[in-house]
């Protein structure tokens, strides 16, 4: 059987930054404690003409440059976001055209919070491996919502991942499982600017429990341990979340660290994991294991184990890498961020 | 060869006409023209009529027949003439072709917009129909914008400065003070132009012209018939040519080819060289296209235009005066409506009637009325003798 | 009212935009951005194909949009620049980023991103704006 995995894969985030401290200031919060709190410093703003659509574009692009293949070859485009522009009219067809890949193609919005892009991947590894299409392109993009004001204000990002799944990959998708259930922990209704959640309600029932569920079903499954990966990624609402998951899963910091981007990239919701992974595959060597937990409210988490091959090395560098982005900014003020977010009633 | 004369001429007021519609401000203007010709209504054989975008700016198509009707020339032929900001100039050079023709002895030329109608935004909308829709406009290009591309690369092809963009302001608001039909009767300084507002680098507030109201009318007869009229203007010569629409399409950001052809055609007619027009109106819809022009249409050499207005040489008592009753900077620029007035001016200078904007000894005159960013360019020019053996 | 309410138009044009996707003549080799149908230079002896840009370029002439049209104005300020393409020809596109810094002859690179919104419950149009190549 071929082996099929991560043909290419590319990550967006926009240039702009804002700092704890910028928002800390407006709310007369003590910047301080948010940031040791959550382990965030700054989190990624994007630009008045960018959405979810452009971040996929982007990411997708250098996804496709380090994959190589023919666009039309592209058998199925699955967008993931919880903040697509439009509630009817897909993402993904706009993606698609901009990508070039054909019209003979699947394509298809996806939402489950933060892990509909890992929900994409799924699928795209399933048509593949089902022998329906040649490559799939799963991307996970998001512009998140934060009500001014909210705590999710210092972490609400906007980046994307993008994956195109086939054969000859860098990475082999060695498995994936997922864990599910009807979890209400962060939710936002339709017509409402911003979402609702938890607080505290959204640790420990929630991103705990699926987050360590899923991945303990994973290492089940494909009989493996923590110290079988170089690279561990968890879905990162912040940096103390997949710090904490992944110490009680008997991760080490070290095995967190390539993928850790949160600190500095906030949580870009459907794109945070994937980001992440892209992060770790930057760093990763041939024969080097990866294991990526995303984790998406309501509530579910989908596991995967990745193992590196010879081919990153010759395909890594035709796209930048994820600490490009990271290092690709701009800070902007507190009121450069309303405008840019369009939080002012026109 | 039929000769064509202009023997009368005129405009309204130019400015924010909040109470008066396209109609009225037309009907004043083709009577002004009429009066200042001293002939009746039914003598006219034929009218055609400069409008950008009537349809845009109130809503109103079928301009060529509403306008006969509303001046009270029914049944006469009729015909709109859109070139954008060139629409005027297209108006006269179909009435001048027209009676070339040996058609008609004695047509009237009119031009008109009443922008004031539609707000602002809607205004500036309606004039990015002279540029590309589908690439320009689509993209948040403004013409000021445009024009700002054009002006960018002349400073850093030519060494033209900020200052010398602001003096063709100045130069023209100088002279429009003493034109009592202009939008804005008061002089500027270069300091106040430099910090007006920015509208599109490195374009200020003060390097456009406004949005106007305005119609302007002027009657053209042929050598037939001159002779019953009083100091009448002959057409020397004209030219018309077309570039692309899109600016990005052009061999060159900072010259308009059209305006260059067109002028080579004129003056071969006129038998004049640059050195031989006493006075010119041009197309300064923002400063930088004054700058442009009067080295297209060859008063100097290519990149030196900055320098010549800045030599003062565009003076009312300059080597080549420029815009002598305030272009479209003070006057206002009733799009349509431009180019005739431009007619409307060289006329009264060569009739001597300029007053205390009179150049002295004006025996020849040139328009150049541009559209868009140089996609249409018309050159005419006007002199007090008969053209003779063509 | 404006251009930016037409679907059918931003549909006809979407190809074209989203990927610089010009034409040449195959017979006196001449690049076309935006496409053109028929050669300026070869008219009907023409042969025209399709041809996919690089979007890499050079600024020519830039401007600052201050005061924007209609669909523009949540963007304002942002630079527009005349930009010649490595093709030998020249387009009008945004350059996105802090305009501040900008030269005549910086090269520059496409991006995806929003042109323009028809309101809040129109179109959003998608198309290449360009970027300044890093280093400059």
């Amino acid at each position: 059987m071929t082996q099929i995995g991560i043909v290419g894969y590319g990550a967006y985030i926009p240039r702009y930054r804002i700092t704890v401290e910028e928002i800390a200031k407006v709310w007369g919060e003590n910047a301080e404690d948010i940031k040791n709190g959550l382990m965030v410093y700054e989190k990624s703003v994007p630009g008045a003409d960018e959405d979810t659509i452009t971040i996929a574009v982007e990411a997708a692009k250098n996804a496709l440059a380090r994959a190589g293949i023919d666009p039309k070859k592209i058998g199925a485009v699955y967008v993931g976001s919880e903040s697509h522009p439009y509630v009817v009219k897909p993402s993904g067809t706009v993606v698609a055209e901009a990508l070039m890949t054909g019209e003979n193609v699947m394509v298809a919005d996806f939402e489950f919070a933060c892990k509909a892009g890992t929900a994409a991947m799924q699928c795209c590894y399933g048509l593949v491996k089902a022998g329906e299409i040649e490559y799939g392109l799963a991307i996970g993009a998001d512009t998140s919502q934060s009500r001014p004001g909210d705590a999710l204000e210092y972490t609400a990002a906007a980046a994307g991942g993008a994956f195109i799944i086939g054969g000859s990959p860098l990475a082999v998708l060695e498995g994936t499982v997922s864990f599910t259930t009807d979890t209400s922990d962060f939710w936002r209704r339709e017509g409402e600017d911003y979402p609702k959640h938890g607080a505290r309600f959204t640790g420990k029932p929630a991103y705990f429990r699926h987050v360590t569920a899923a991945t303990r079903l994973l290492l089940e499954k494909l009989s493996l341990k923590p110290s079988d990966f170089t690279h561990a990624v968890f879905h990162m609402p912040n940096g103390k979340f997949p710090t904490t998951a992944g110490k009680e899963l008997g991760f080490t910091s070290e095995q967190l660290k390539a993928g850790l981007v949160v600190p500095h990239v906030g949580n870009s919701y459907s794109g945070s994991s994937l980001v992440g992974l892209t992060a770790a595959l930057d760093a990763a060597k041939p024969g080097e294991r990866i294991l990526v937990t995303s984790y998406g409210s309501g509530a579910g988490a989908d596991s995967f184990s990745f193992e590196v091959t010879d081919r990153i090395l010759e395909r890594r560098d035709n796209a930048p890498k994820t600490e490009y982005y990271i290092r690709k900014k701009e800070n902007i003020d507190y009121g450069t961020y309303i405008k840019l977010k369009r939080k002012l009633k026109q | 060869m039929v000769n064509v004369a202009v023997v009368g001429g005129g405009y309204t007021k130019f400015g924010e006409h909040w109470s008066r519609s396209l109609r009225s401000l037309a009907t004043e203007a083709g009577t002004l023209a009429l009066q200042d010709a001293g002939i009746d209504g039914k003598d006219i054989e034929a009218l055609y009529v400069g409008n950008m975008s009537a349809g845009r700016f109130i809503g109103q198509e079928h301009l060529g027949a509403l306008a006969a009707d509303q001046a009270g020339l029914l049944p006469i032929p009729a015909t709109r003439c859109e070139a954008a900001c060139a629409s005027g100039a297209l108006a006269f050079r179909k009435a001048y072709m027209a009676i070339k023709s040996g058609e008609y002895d004695i047509v009237l030329a009119a031009g008109s917009e009443k922008m004031t109608d539609v707000k602002g935004t809607d205004a500036v909308a309606t004039l990015m129909g002279a540029g590309d829709q589908e690439w320009e406009s689509a993209i948040g290009l403004t013409f000021t914008g445009l024009y700002a591309l054009m002006a960018r690369r002349h400073m850093a092809q030519f060494g033209t400065t900020r200052e010398q963009l602001a003096m063709v302001s100045v130069n023209n608001h100088k002279n429009g003070v003493h034109n009592e039909r202009a939008q804005f009767r008061y002089e500027i300084t270069v300091e106040q132009v430099l910090k007006s507002a920015l509208i599109a680098d490195p374009l200020r507030l003060l390097d456009c012209s406004p949005i106007t109201d305005g119609a302007a009318a002027v009657i053209l007869v042929s050598d037939r018939i001159a002779g019953k009229f009083e100091n009448p203007a002959w057409v020397l010569g004209g030219g018309h040519a077309s570039d692309t629409v899109a600016l990005h399409d052009r061999a060159s950001l900072t010259e308009a080819n059209a305006t260059k052809i067109a002028a080579k055609k004129a003056y071969e007619q006129a038998g004049l060289s640059p050195g031989g027009i006493d006075v010119a109106e041009v197309h300064d819809c923002f400063s930088i296209n004054e700058i442009m022009s009067i080295e297209d249409l060859g008063f100097c050499r290519k990149g030196d235009g900055g320098k010549f207005v800045e030599a003062g040489k565009i003076a009312l008592n300059g080597e080549m005066p420029v815009n002598t009753t305030g272009g479209l900077k003070s006057i206002g620029h009733p799009i349509g409506a431009t180019g005739i007035r431009q007619i409307c001016d060289i006329l009264s200078q060569l009739r001597g009637r300029s007053g205390r904007l009179q150049v002295s000894g004006a025996n020849t005159g040139l328009a150049c009325n541009i559209g868009g960013t140089g996609a249409t360019s018309i050159v005419h020019i006007l002199g007090k003798e008969e053209p003779k053996g063509r | 009212m404006t251009h930016t309410s037409s679907v059918p138009l931003y549909w006809r044009l979407k190809k074209s935009k989203y990927n610089v996707i010009g034409t040449r003549c195959r017979t006196c080799n001449t690049a076309y951005f935006p496409g053109r149908q028929l050669c300026q230079n070869c008219r009907r002896k023409g042969e025209i194909e399709e041809l996919k840009f690089s979007g890499l370029g050079k600024i020519l002439s830039y401007t600052i949009i201050r005061t924007a049209p209609q669909g523009f104005e949540q963007y304002t300020p942002y630079a527009v620049a005349v930009i010649e393409l490595d093709e030998g020809t020249m387009i009008s596109g945004q350059i996105v980023g802090n305009p501040a810094g900008l030269k005549i002859d910086q090269r520059v690179k496409p991006v995806f991103r929003k042109i323009s919104e028809d309101g809040s419950d129109g179109l959003i149009h998608y198309g290449m704006k360009w970027e300044l190549v890093d280093g400059q």
